[in-house]
């Protein structure tokens, strides 16, 4: 059984709809990349499967469990990472992270042995007790994973969690993508195509609320319109990029 | 229990993690001892009690509390921590109560800072230290009630500015429900017991009924049950705009 499933998520915000019928599913081992321009609806369709948001139509089940209906159980098995790696300005990294792990309800001896194992993992102990406000963009990415992991969950929704990282730590962060991968259904958004290609086992493509296009990344590349000798001339562009804009672009057109 | 605890300790940090802290615990000092010595005129009664000091709290908190319960959802929304917090495996009430108490003993905390008054009518007379007892409490309760309608207030809204004026708004009514500002707008319309329901709804006649030292108990569970209900729509409010 698939461990994400959304099945025809709607939300609306007013007059605008956000999301407009989004049915896909995670299965253990999967990264999927959620792909899309910005405003596309990437953010809120991870709200609604992490149950901060409710959606207007539609369901979304973790492990099986009903988001809406049996969200306790829902939210012991997810681990995430909201848009812009939130986390308390005044607290100190370790303060912050064990506060998490004890509202996650590990026991002491659990949420040493975990934190001691992330910290050297995701190489926070320089900054261990340095206030939030005052680390870089690149450590509160980090702080942000780390708290996203601190329980071990089978379920990973990460919102950007390689934005605002230099060449080397998105590389890291991406080598602990792929390292957490086999065990767990992990979902990544991001618009950073060179990403998709580098860590996801499928991708999603998202714009105006809606999923255009949903395969692995060869078979979005497939989608690649033939190159234009003399558009890349002057522009450097990957295929999987223009793989996306050929998507998107076909839609907004429509 | 754990997760209220866990909530509370660190939203009580918080206040001192800034100057907030500090700074509200001058100017209410400040303020409470102030009114009581210079606009109260504490010697000139010739009196030995507090009830110089008690007349001026629901005035005092109407500003001070609020000041206190802004930060608690607006600034969540600000930075966007809600969404770590409200998709923890915790339920939203443990929250809602962890917070307001954290807002609810540092407001003690500064009361318990005045007690050197309460020593010095001591000193001064011979007072009823039952009296002032149950105006401590009572005055500690009010504060909770101006409290728990800043937390619901603030959860409406991620600016602070906002959630502060709201919850003035709303004290303001709450304090002048007695009084003819309040009642004179509904007076001519409403029936006779929809009027009373709204003046029984007086801080200040509640609080006044503790320090003058009667009615304590009614007075005590009116605070009580506000703090309940508010504390209920606070959750509910998060509710809704999952929804929204």
């Amino acid at each position: 059984m698939s461990l994400v499933e959304a099945r025809g998520l709607v939300k609306r915000f007013g007059s605008f709809t956000a999301v407009n019928d989004v049915s896909f599913s995670v299965q253990r081992g999967e990264v999927v990349g959620f792909l899309g321009p910005n405003g596309a609806g990437k953010s809120t369709t991870m709200k609604i499967i992490a149950g901060f948001l409710e959606p207007n139509a539609g369901e979304a089940f973790l492990d099986g469990h009903n988001t809406r209906t049996d969200p306790m159980a829902a939210r012991k098995i997810l681990g995430y990472l909201p848009e812009g790696a939130p986390a308390y300005p005044d607290m100190t990294v370790g303060a912050f992270l064990e506060f998490v792990a004890g509202m996650r309800g590990l026991d002491a001896a659990t949420a040493r042995q975990r934190l001691g194992f992330l910290v050297d993992r995701i190489d926070l102990s320089e900054v261990w007790n340095r206030r939030i406000e005052a680390l870089s963009k690149g450590f509160k990415r980090r702080v942000g994973i780390a708290q996203a992991l601190v329980h071990d969950p089978a379920i990973l929704i990460l919102d950007e969690p390689t934005d605002g990282l230099d060449p080397n730590q998105k590389h890291e962060m991406r080598e602990l993508i792929r390292e957490l991968a086999p065990e767990k259904a992990i979902v990544v958004s991001t618009h950073i195509l060179e990403e998709v290609e580098a860590i996801c086992t499928r991708a999603l493509i998202i714009a105006r609320g809606s999923i255009l296009a949903d395969g692995t990344p060869a078979d979005l590349l497939a989608k690649a319109p033939a190159a234009d000798p003399s558009r890349s001339q002057l522009v450097k562009t990957t295929k999987l990029e223009d793989a996306f804009r050929a998507i998107t672009l076909e839609q907004a057109g429509a | 229990m754990k997760t209220i605890l866990l909530v509370f300790r660190r939203e009580f940090a918080g206040y001192f993690a800034t100057p907030i802290a500090g700074v509200f615990l001058v100017v209410f000092l400040g303020m409470a001892t102030g009114l009581t010595f210079f606009v109260a005129s504490f010697f000139d009664r010739g009196q030995a009690d507090l009830s110089a000091f008690f007349l001026w709290h629901p005035w005092l908190y109407l500003i001070l509390m609020p000041a206190i319960g802004m930060r608690l959802w607006a600034e969540e929304r600000r930075a966007g921590t809600i969404e770590l917090l409200m998709t923890l495996p915790v339920q939203p009430w443990q929250i809602v109560v962890g917070k307001w108490l954290a807002a609810w003993v540092f407001a003690g905390l500064a009361l318990v800072l005045t007690m050197p008054l309460w020593i010095t009518v001591n000193y001064l007379g011979t007072p009823d230290n039952g009296v002032i007892l149950a105006s401590y409490i009572g005055s500690w309760l009010m504060a909770g009630a101006f409290l728990a309608i800043s937390a619901a207030v603030s959860a409406l809204t991620k600016n602070q500015v906002l959630a502060f004026i709201g919850a003035v708004v709303v004290g303001f009514l709450f304090v002048m429900a007695g009084f003819d500002l309040v009642l004179a707008a509904v007076k001519p319309w409403a029936p006779q017991v929809i009027v009373q329901a709204i003046s029984s709804m007086s801080f200040i006649g509640h609080f006044q009924r503790i320090t003058d030292g009667v009615l304590e108990i009614p007075a005590l569970i009116f605070f009580v049950t506000l703090i309940v209900f508010a504390l209920w729509l606070n959750v509910r409010i998060l509710e809704v705009k999952k929804a929204a």
